[in-house]
Order: C-alpha cells, then structure tokens, then sequence
C-alpha cells in the first residue's frame, strides 16, 4: 500500500501530505490530481497534485481539513500506509507562451497552483501572482512563488498583510495597468467564480481548475459532471480545468453540497469516537 | 432468447468422447436409465424469504443442498452429443462435472470446471445460463426443463471452497516472460489466471483499490457475495498472479513505459465503464446518478453502512431506476434495500425486450419493485435547493422493429404525466471507456469506441497487445468477457512463444 512520507499542518486548517508514489511521481504534470483514502473504510477524494519529486518518487498535496475525509488524513503520520493513491488523474493544464498571465489562488489553491507557476515561467511567460487569504497566519509558500514571479501581490481582509479586499477586485486593478493574457486561478468555488466573473467583462480568458465530488477519478461513475463549454462534462477526465467562463457555477456549488448533512453526521461520529 | 450456439473445435470434441466413454462414465449412464432421469423434477434454488432479504444486503439465493445437487445431476442424461458444451463461451465440460457430483466427488468436479474457467462460483452466479448452456440442454427438448447447470456449478465451486484450502493444478516451470493485464475485471483475472497456468510471470494494474471490477463495483452483495470474489482472486494470486491496484495505466504509466519495463505481452480489459445520459432537461440534478455511480458507492465502496463507512448515498423515498437490463435490476433493488418505499423500474419499451434476465425481474418483482413499461423520462425537476423532487414522463407505444429486431418505441402523443421521486438511477447502458485508448496511437478502435480484435486471436492493431470483454463488445457478459479472455490468453502464450 501507498506510504506517507510526511503529513504536517502548513497552516491552521490547511494541511500537506506527501506520498511514496514512484510512477505517480514521474507522470505528473502541472494541474493534474490524485484520489486518496485514508483508511479501509474511509471516502475516496480527490487532492489536487501541490508538488512531486521524480528522483525520491513521491507526491504531494496540500489539503483543507474539513469534513471526515480530510480529518482522518491530517492525524496521519510518516510511515503510514493508506489504501488508495492514484494518479496522476485529469489533464495537465494547457501551459504555453502566453505572454503575461495572471496566477489567482487561495486556500488549498496556493499549493495545487504551484507546479503551473513554476512551468509557465520555465515556458518564459511573465507570471504575477494573487494570493487570497482571510488573515496573515494562513499565508503559505509566498516565498515559492516570490522565485518565479514578476509580481506577487497579496489580497487579504487583514489589513496587516493586503488592502483589505478580495482577489477579483485586485485583477481589475492589475488590468487596468497591464495587458493581461491569461488568468489561471485554483482554490475555493467562490474564489474562483469571483475571478471568473471579474474577467469576463474584461475579456480575459480564464482557466479554472473544478472541484466537484469525484469518487473513481478515471471516468467511469459521473459523479463530477458539471456543465462547462456549453455541454455536461466530467471534472476527472475532461478537466479539472475548464474555462471559467462557460461554467455553470450555481450547478457547481448544488453538486458539492449534495451530501452535506451526511458530512456533517459522519464528522460528528468521527469527532465523537477521536476527540477527548 | 437463446445466445448463438458455439461450433466445438475437433481437439474439444475429441476430450469430450474420451471423457464421455470412460468406463465409470458408461455405467453411471445407465443407472439409473434415460427414462427414469427425465421424470426427475428440476431441484429449486433455495432462497431468502422476499421481505427478510429486501432490508439487507445478505445473499438472495442459499444454494442447492448436497442432496439437492445429487438429484439435480441425476436429471443430466449425459448425452453423447451435449449441446451444452456449445452453449458456453468458456466450453466447461459440462457432462463431465455434472456426472462427477452424481457421483459425490465434488471436489473433482470443481477440478473439472477449473480446467476451462477458473471463476466457477461467480460464473455459477452471474452467467444467463437460460440462454446459454440451459438454452442448448437436450433435457430441455425431450422434457422442457434444462438441467440446473449454473446451479450445478456454483455447488460444485461454492463445496470445494468450503472444503478447506482449494487445491492448485500442477503449475509448469516459468518460462519468465512477462505479461501485463490491464484491468482486474473477469476478462483480466480470467486472462491472467490462464497465463499464469502457463507459467509466464503475470502482472494485473487496477485502476481500484480492490480488484473485480464489475464484480466488485457493479454487481451487489446480494448476488454476488464479495467474500466468493476474494476467495476466487486468494486463488489467482496462489497461481501467481500479482495485482498491482491504484495503477491507471495510460496515465500512472504508459503503455510503452511499461513495455520498457520488461513487459513483452498485453491483454487489455478495462470494460465499458463509461456512463451513458439521456442527456434530458435536470440530469444533472442533486440526486440523479449514474448506474455506475450509485452501485460503485454502495457496492465499492459499502455505503450501505455510512455512517460507519464514510461513503454517503442518498436512501430515497421514491426511488426511479431508468433501463431494462440486469445493471437496472440491480440498481431498483439496491434502492429498495436502502429503503425506498417505490422503487421503480421506468423501462421504455415492453416486458417482453427487457434484456434483463428473468430470475432477476422475478426477484425484483417478488421484492416489491414497480415496473413501469413503455415509458421514458423526457425531464427531471429539483426543489430550490437544486434536489431532485420530480419526474415527467412520455407514455410509448411499439412501432416497427429496430435494427435489433425488437419493436421500436414511439411516444404516444399528449401521454405526458409527472411522479414525485428524490432518486433517479440512469441505467441505460455503459461505453468504453477512452482513457487508456486515446493515449495508444496506432490502435485501431472501432465506431463505439471498442477495440478492434480479430474475433478468432483477440489481437488488435498493435502487435502484442490483445483485447477482450466489453472494451471490445461495448456492453456485454460476465461470461462472454471470460470467453474472450481465454481466446486472448491462448493467443499470447503462442505469441510469447513464438
């Protein structure tokens, strides 16, 4: 079974797990994902893929714990074996010559949009980078991203560390000085349809990376279908990345939610039998 | 509907007639006669109690008693030209197993199946054998009812199971030559099975964390127990086969990476895993899944015991399961053991074309289950909270015949009509699915997005790589796939020897 090499929080609530994954390794690509469980009885999701290394062989991710799923995988530790890890799944994100293209992440989003940051500047693109976050505790791998980009800029509602305001807005005001040719943008639903809906009027083509419920990864069951390009598509084998701007998100954000009371039950049984 | 007849190849034939006039074979044959064997009453599969199974997931059918299988196998005349033989896309010799439990060697007659297939207790499940087999029994020409052959079988297996640890057959010295399967479904374990008997070293790459693929994502508990599936794989791995899961390959390995690694020959069964819509109004609906989905998470993945197991499914009211096939079949049932009070068949043509076999639809019926014919979804509504709530449906009537020969449905006009449901199961066929094909340049698939085989070898376009089960039929049989496999596992051990 898959080894977990590290598990360790990066910030509060926001996790990364690395794996012993040899081939995963050698075949990922910029905007590719793997599915995971963390145990037999446990919820196959799927984790965007935050960094690989070919030579050791592993994988890693950054995740947000959240419901059961992700909460059994924070309490995880180097040595463990878990029952699934495969990939990597998904197509890897178009990374081309584009000129200057604008990075938006937030949350999970800043490590999963790391592997493009660091292809489209090798690709010789100009990279300006937009981090989201609520507060300056939960800012991560700024330092990363310093490297590869002309621009970092950081949105933030605490005064401490960005004006005070959210990532779209922060896009039309970067538009307003420079010629933007692409935006890419991964992290929360909301986050990105924000952004999504701050370039159309702009013009601006933007990619985003969906997160629906998947449960295989590879095709076969539909659980990710959302509709994007004006026809349903599969997030795990279409995408993830779609452009922002033909998807429907209102369904997106419907989908997602299509089990939460269940969430919600299966987090209290697992705080209830793992909590003091 | 019987299934075309087999021809029998003369090596087949030849191994049937020395079976057949062994000494033993002779004097069972007579005693007791023909005559008195036809008069035997064909011996009833004992089942659960269709209120008791239809609240859980517990196996519907309990098998035939020792006694049972011993009348049941008196019933087989053991015939000079079997036509059961011809029936099986795996050719078991069936005469030769059936007159080995008449003659309480059980244990022997397992043997006997495991010479051609080596998953008997799941074949003994799943296969239809009314139209194969049990279709071509002579038994069922002179006195109308068959021979219980897929009983028979699933005795046979189920005994030698339960008996202790199952014997392996002489294996020869490895020849070291490499194989890789892709796919642990009933097409790959019953190739990889083969080629290991033949001594190459055999690898199977599952997409999955537990291996079976239909078998275990597809076809419930209550048919198909999971312990028989890990007991016939226990037996595979005894054989030598190693299993490589969480291994997509075309995207955790290409096909030519695996080549570099040292693999010389391919069998590709990755199945018809990919769902088809109606592609109708809500579809995409909170509570609308695929077959493949709502059996992957209940089956798969055990979500029949969330909260324990953290995979949720939603457990419906009004449940509506839209096909005809043996997928439909299982996913009503599964509905309604998860508690819906309607769980409903919406099937667009009559009872007569269902394609689902008739032991299903009868314990389906016997569970409750509503059939709803000539009807088809045209729109699904939700609540303001994007749930589904509703289903309008068209009323059809049977037109012309189709090219499959069965009467085309129509619409009736102004047949209009709406049913609450909070649970759709789209069961109206699966596809196979591309991702390994469309990172193999050169393949040469077909219209349906199949892989194009020669029917005889199971050979593709590319040398070395052969194919079998539904990624080459689109939609077909546990045991057709079976039936492919062995072909290809034949042709690789050829090519591989050549």
């Amino acid at each position: 079974m898959p080894k977990v090499i590290a598990q360790r929080r990066l910030v509060p609530n926001l996790h990364l797990i690395e794996i012993e994954a040899p081939e995963t390794a050698r075949a990922a690509r910029p905007g590719q994902f793997v599915i995971l469980m963390s145990d037999a009885k446990g919820e196959r999701i799927p984790l965007s893929i935050a960094d690989w290394d070919a030579e050791r062989g592993t994988v890693t991710s950054v995740f947000l714990v959240l419901g059961s799923a992700t909460r059994k995988l924070s309490q995880l530790s180097a040595g463990d074996e878990i029952p699934v890890f495969v990939g990597p799944l998904g197509r890897p994100s178009e990374i081309g010559e584009f000129g200057t293209v604008v990075l938006a992440a937030g949350c999970y989003g800043i490590g999963a949009l790391w592997p493009t940051a660091r292809a489209l500047r090798e690709a010789g693109n100009r990279v300006i980078t937009l981090l989201d976050v609520k507060a300056s505790y939960l800012l991560y791998w700024n330092d990363r991203y310093r490297k590869v980009s002309a621009k970092l800029h950081i949105a933030s509602r605490d005064p401490g560390v960005g004006g005070g305001e959210y990532i779209a807005a922060r896009i039309g005001e970067i538009a307003r000085v420079e010629k933007i040719d692409r935006v890419m943008t991964v992290g929360c639903t909301a986050m990105m349809r924000s952004v999504a809906e701050a370039t159309k009027p702009l013009g601006i083509k933007t990619i985003v990376s969906l997160n629906p419920i998947m449960v295989d990864g590879t095709g076969m069951c539909g659980a990710c279908r959302c509709t994007a390009e004006g026809r349903t598509q599969f997030a795990c084998v279409d995408g993830p990345d779609f452009d922002g701007h033909t998807v429907d998100w209102d369904e997106l954000f419907l989908r997602r939610k299509s089990y939460f009371d269940e969430e919600i039950q299966s987090l209290c049984r697992w705080e209830k039998e793992n909590l003091p | 509907m019987a299934d075309k007849p087999i021809e029998l190849s003369p090596e087949l034939q030849k191994r049937l007639r020395e079976e057949f006039v062994k000494e033993w074979r002779q004097a069972l044959r007579k005693d007791p006669p023909a005559r008195e064997r036809t008069k035997i009453l064909r011996q009833p599969m004992p089942q659960r109690g269709a209120g008791e199974r239809s609240r859980d997931f517990r196996e519907v059918n309990c098998g035939l008693s020792a006694e049972a299988a011993l009348a049941e196998a008196r019933r087989c005349l053991d015939c000079a030209k079997p036509g059961c033989v011809s029936g099986c896309p795996v050719s078991i010799d069936i005469p030769s197993f059936i007159k080995l439990i008449e003659k309480g060697e059980f244990i022997a007659a397992a043997f006997k199946i495991k010479e051609t297939n080596a998953l008997p207790a799941i074949c003994g499940r799943v296969c239809p054998q009314e139209s194969q087999c049990e279709a071509v029994c002579n038994l069922k020409k002179a006195a109308g009812i068959p021979v219980a052959i897929g009983n028979l079988e699933r005795f046979a297996a189920d005994y030698e199971r339960n008996a202790g640890e199952v014997a392996l057959p002489a294996l020869p010295p490895p020849t070291g030559r490499r194989v890789a399967i892709i796919g642990a479904g009933p097409a790959g374990l019953t190739a990889a099975g083969e080629l290991a008997k033949k001594g190459h070293a055999v690898t199977v790459f599952e997409a999955l964390h537990e291996p079976g693929g239909v078998l275990i994502y597809g076809i419930p508990e209550f048919r198909l127990p999971k312990a028989i599936l890990k007991a016939e794989v226990e037996y595979l791995k005894r054989l030598g086969v190693e299993i490589r899961y969480n291994f997509v390959v075309g995207k955790t390995a290409t096909m030519d990476d695996l080549r570099a690694a040292g693999y010389e020959a391919f069998f590709i069964g990755t199945g018809a895993g990919l769902p088809n819509f109606m592609k109708i109004p809500g579809e995409n609906l909170v509570g609308v899944y695929s077959a493949n989905e709502y059996l992957t998470r209940v089956n798969l993945m055990r979500a029949y015991n969330f909260p324990e197991y953290d995979t949720p499914v939603f457990r419906a009211k009004n449940a509506a399961v839209i096909g005809g096939g043996n997928v439909a079949m299982d996913g009503v049932r599964t509905a309604r053991r998860l508690g819906a009070e309607r769980a409903m068949i919406i099937y667009r043509r009559s009872r007569h074309e269902m394609p689902a076999r008739e032991e299903e639809v009868g314990h389906a019926e016997e569970e409750g289950i509503e059939f709803h014919f000539l009807t088809v979804p045209i729109r699904y509504d939700g609540d303001e909270t994007g749930r589904l709530k509703s289903m309008t449906c068209l009323r059809m009537e049977l037109g012309e015949p189709d090219a499959s020969g069965r009467r085309r449905p129509v619409p009736v006009p102004g047949s209009e009509f709406t049913t609450p449901i909070d649970l759709a199961v789209v069961a109206i066929g699966q596809s196979p699915n591309p991702l390994l094909l469309a990172t193999m340049p050169g393949l040469k698939v077909g219209k349906w997005g199949t892989i194009e085989v020669d029917p005889a070898t199971m050979a593709s376009s590319l040398p070395g790589v052969y194919a079998g089960g539904d990624i080459t039929r689109g939609g077909a049989t546990v045991i057709l796939a079976m039936g492919d496999a062995r072909t290809a596992a034949a042709s690789i051990d050829a090519y591989l020897k050549s």
